[in-house]
């Protein structure tokens, strides 16, 4: 009798345990650096892609005015996924959209802008990857939302449907 | 192609694990002999899952991009030995390594035990072969590291540079032997529990697999510590990190079962423990594995994560833990009150003492490892459980736990005295004496200090004279308890010695203590195939006039763009010189800081003894 009561106690506190732990997989936690939101963006000089003249960020970002960052490259496949969303943004938002060619061959990426079109209204080329390191990026794609000449949100990783709406729903 | 043909290796693998289910079960009921055909089953299996292991190998050499796994993982311009390290350096392919070691060992597993009864042998086989399922179907399903993508990327994201470390590319495949060692302790115990097998015989032959794994996982964890230590650049060889945590547990579950292996070889005594050591020792491992995979902990070993592969993992936990605690409750029977008629001073008992206190610092850092995991579901709390908690919960306990370790191993079966112990005394004193001395210089909490380095010393001596006096008695016993004591010995001195120094710094400049200078007298640059890299070069000068040049490094990484700090490290015999630097953004001068951490190497000799006593031990039983 004892005995029963000892084994349904052990079972019933493994039960607990997996549910326990069932409920913790729920809200997984991919662990993601302090983003320093809020932040200047850094000062960067950078070629324009495709042709040979140099701007600085002081020309490109405005006060009071939304901007989202991009950094892509053609040879990176997670960038081609959140493309279309890239081209969602274009159409139906004023925002402006600025790529950072990050480390890429010039051909490959007029050839990959040209398939899929161009959302972008200025594109930067970052052929060593130094800008994107200012930025503080940890690979890409990796996206930058901007007002005011501050970094109010980063989207590390590929854009997707939520992350989509969020940046609507900030522009707003 | 390699990943095709890996793909269906891996598919044969698994195919062939439903072939020796159904010979096994045909031969477990109707011939007495052991059907051969079995092995060549099992050998079979091994095979095709080693060629599909070689296929993500030589996938990864290729730089075969088409594959996901290579994709994500690698990089064409990383060194070739990171490169084949690569393989296992992620999710999918530590997966397939899991399988393969757990196919290789029930292979040899079942070569080596050709004196044991067919009954048994079969058992063992079918409840490995439960837990080779289990994984293939985790690979295949949620894991596949043979995942193709098109358009083919020219070019992959490479492996995390702080991954890029020698002792991290053996870290893996020798922790895993440990692990998975453990998985054959399990099914054994489980097949020796439901026939009624436990016996002198069985112990014996079972030794060498709780050995191996033993020493295998301590051989892991050590070189996991040795990584953190060079590579992470917080001077620091234990943090007290869920990761480390998880892995320390199945070590303490699995030192328990070492020792209660050793009474049950000679007196049928502590059958209980064995099992539910054995069981632990295992789902401890899973429970790992899980608690790591699952992105449930955060940490460096947290890959890309999936709940899918969570969930799976757990259901298959936990289903392996309810089929173990049935077998345990039906099958197991009690043992004779009669046996354990022994005196509260004798071997048995001390051992029983030594199992209390594993259990008790197993508790310890489970509680601390999953309370918080707990806490978070229950009322979405956020804590971190840190060193704090451990020391304050197990430094107290090691002070007995380490007289015991000094004392017991004197003691006699059955029963025991203190006859011709007066030497015990002795050493008491002198070794107490003799902290006393040493902490008295130093300004720290006298009391605590004293009484931990005292324990530390007795045991410390008494091994040594074991040494000199009874030779190769128990030998390898011996030299594990004195690597022991010197562990503790060296973690304490270091933790009482380490000095400090941390200060911002520009080039040229000059930082001056009493007994120290560092000097910072400039930085270079350079290229490496797969980083550029700033190299800081540090003059340190002692109040003796001795000097020393140091070199951290500031790695830069290409791809994926990460910056490193490489600490430098000078090591002697008796500390570690140990400077990092850091670039403090938009500021012209470096964050420099400068450890001297004594007796640093003792660490690591330390656990190579004891672990040498457990190859030892090996050895001696085969001769």
């Amino acid at each position: 009798m004892k005995n029963r009561i000892f084994i349904s106690l052990i079972i019933i506190f493994f039960l607990i345990t997996f549910l326990i732990f069932y409920k913790g997989l729920q809200n997984t936690n991919i662990y993601i650096p302090n983003v320093s939101t809020k932040k200047d963006i850094p000062y960067f000089e950078a070629k324009l892609f495709g042709v040979d003249r140099f701007v600085n960020s002081n020309e490109i970002f405005e006060k009071d005015k939304f901007y989202l960052v991009n950094i892509w490259a053609s040879w990176c496949v997670p960038c081609r996924e959140e493309h279309p969303f890239l081209m969602n943004l274009k159409d139906e938002t004023k925002i402006n959209i600025i790529g950072l060619n990050y480390k890429d061959n010039n051909e490959n990426a007029k050839r990959f802008i040209k398939e899929l079109n161009n959302p972008y209204n200025i594109i930067l080329s970052d052929k060593d990857g130094i800008i994107a390191i200012e930025w503080g990026a940890y690979g890409v794609p990796e996206t930058f939302l901007i007002y005011d000449k501050k970094i109010i949100k980063k989207f590390i990783g590929p854009l997707n449907l939520d992350s989509l709406s969020e940046i609507k729903k900030l522009i707003k | 192609m390699a990943s095709l043909i890996g793909f269906y290796s891996l598919i044969f693998g698994l195919c062939l694990s439903f072939i020796i289910y159904f010979f096994s079960i045909k031969n477990f009921r109707n011939s007495l002999i052991f059907d051969s055909k079995i092995i060549f089953f099992v050998f079979l299996q091994l095979l095709f899952v080693t060629i599909s292991f070689f296929g993500l190998i030589v996938s990864f050499i290729n730089s075969d991009f088409s594959n996901e796994t290579v994709f994500n993982h690698s990089h064409t311009t990383k060194p070739l030995f990171y490169k084949i390290s690569g393989t296992w350096g992620n999710h999918e392919g530590s997966l397939l390594l899991w399988l393969l070691v757990l196919t290789l060992f029930i292979f040899i597993f079942l070569v080596n035990s050709k004196e044991q009864k067919k009954k048994y042998r079969i058992l063992t086989l079918l409840f490995q072969q439960i837990i080779i399922i289990g994984f293939f179907i985790f690979v295949i399903k949620t894991s596949n590291p043979f995942n193709y993508i098109f358009p083919i990327p020219k070019e992959g994201l490479g492996l995390n540079p702080i991954l890029q470390d020698p002792a991290l590319a053996i870290h893996p495949p020798i922790l895993y032997l440990g692990y998975v060692g453990s998985s054959i302790i399990f099914s054994s115990t489980l097949a020796a529990t439901s026939l009624n097998y436990i016996s002198n015989n069985w112990a014996k032959h079972i030794k060498i697999w709780v050995l191996l794994s033993w020493i295998f996982l301590t051989l892991g964890i050590l070189l996991g510590s040795i990584w953190a230590y060079y590579e992470l650049g917080w001077g620091g060889f234990w943090f007290w990190d869920p990761v480390e945590n998880v892995s320390l547990m199945p070590w303490l579950a699995l030192t328990a079962l070492l020792h209660c292996i050793l009474i049950l070889e000679r007196k049928l005594l502590f059958t209980s423990w064995v099992i539910i050591l054995s069981i632990s020792t295992f789902t401890l491992s899973m429970c790992g594995t899980f608690l790591v995979r699952s992105g449930i902990l955060n940490s460096v070993h947290t890959f890309a994560n999936d709940p899918q592969r969570g969930l799976f993992i757990l259901i298959f936990l936990f289903c392996l833990i309810f089929l173990s605690l049935f077998i345990f409750f039906f099958f197991h029977k009690n043992e004779d009150k009669e046996k354990y008629n022994f005196f509260w001073l004798s071997k048995e008992m001390s051992i029983l003492v030594n199992n209390w206190f594993m259990m008790y610092f197993l508790t310890v850092i489970l509680i601390g490892t999953i309370y918080p995991i707990f806490l978070e579901v229950i009322n979405s709390e956020k804590i971190s459980v840190g060193p704090p908690f451990y020391n304050k919960l197990i430094i107290p306990f090691l002070v007995p736990f380490l007289f015991g370790m000094a004392i017991g191993p004197k003691l006699k079966w059955v029963k025991s005295d203190f006859k011709n112990k007066l030497y015990l005394v002795i050493f008491l004193i002198t070794s107490f004496l003799l902290s006393a001395l040493i902490v008295k210089n130093f300004n720290i909490s006298f009391l605590i200090n004293t009484i931990l380095v005292t324990s530390a010393f007795y045991l410390f001596f008494i091994t040594l004279r074991d040494f000199l006096i009874k030779r190769f008695n128990n030998f390898s016993q011996n030299i594990s308890h004195f690597g022991f004591s010197l562990l503790i010995l060296s973690i304490l001195l270091n933790n009482i010695f380490s000095t400090e120094i941390i200060t911002n710094l520009k080039v040229g400049e000059t930082f001056e203590l009493k007994k120290t200078k560092i000097i910072f007298e400039g930085i270079d640059e350079k290229n490496i195939k797969n980083y550029n890299v700033v190299i800081g070069k540090f003059i340190i000068e002692n109040f003796n006039g001795d000097t020393e040049i140091l070199k951290p490094e500031l790695r830069i990484y290409n791809q994926p763009n990460i910056v490193t700090s490489e600490a430098d490290i000078k090591t002697s015999l008796f500390e570690d010189k140990f400077i990092t630097m850091n670039l403090v953004q938009n500021q012209n001068y470096f964050n420099v800081r400068y450890q001297i951490k004594p007796f640093m190497i003792w660490i690591w000799i330390s656990v190579l003894i004891i672990s040498f006593g457990g190859v030892l031990s090996i050895f001696r039983k085969r001769i």
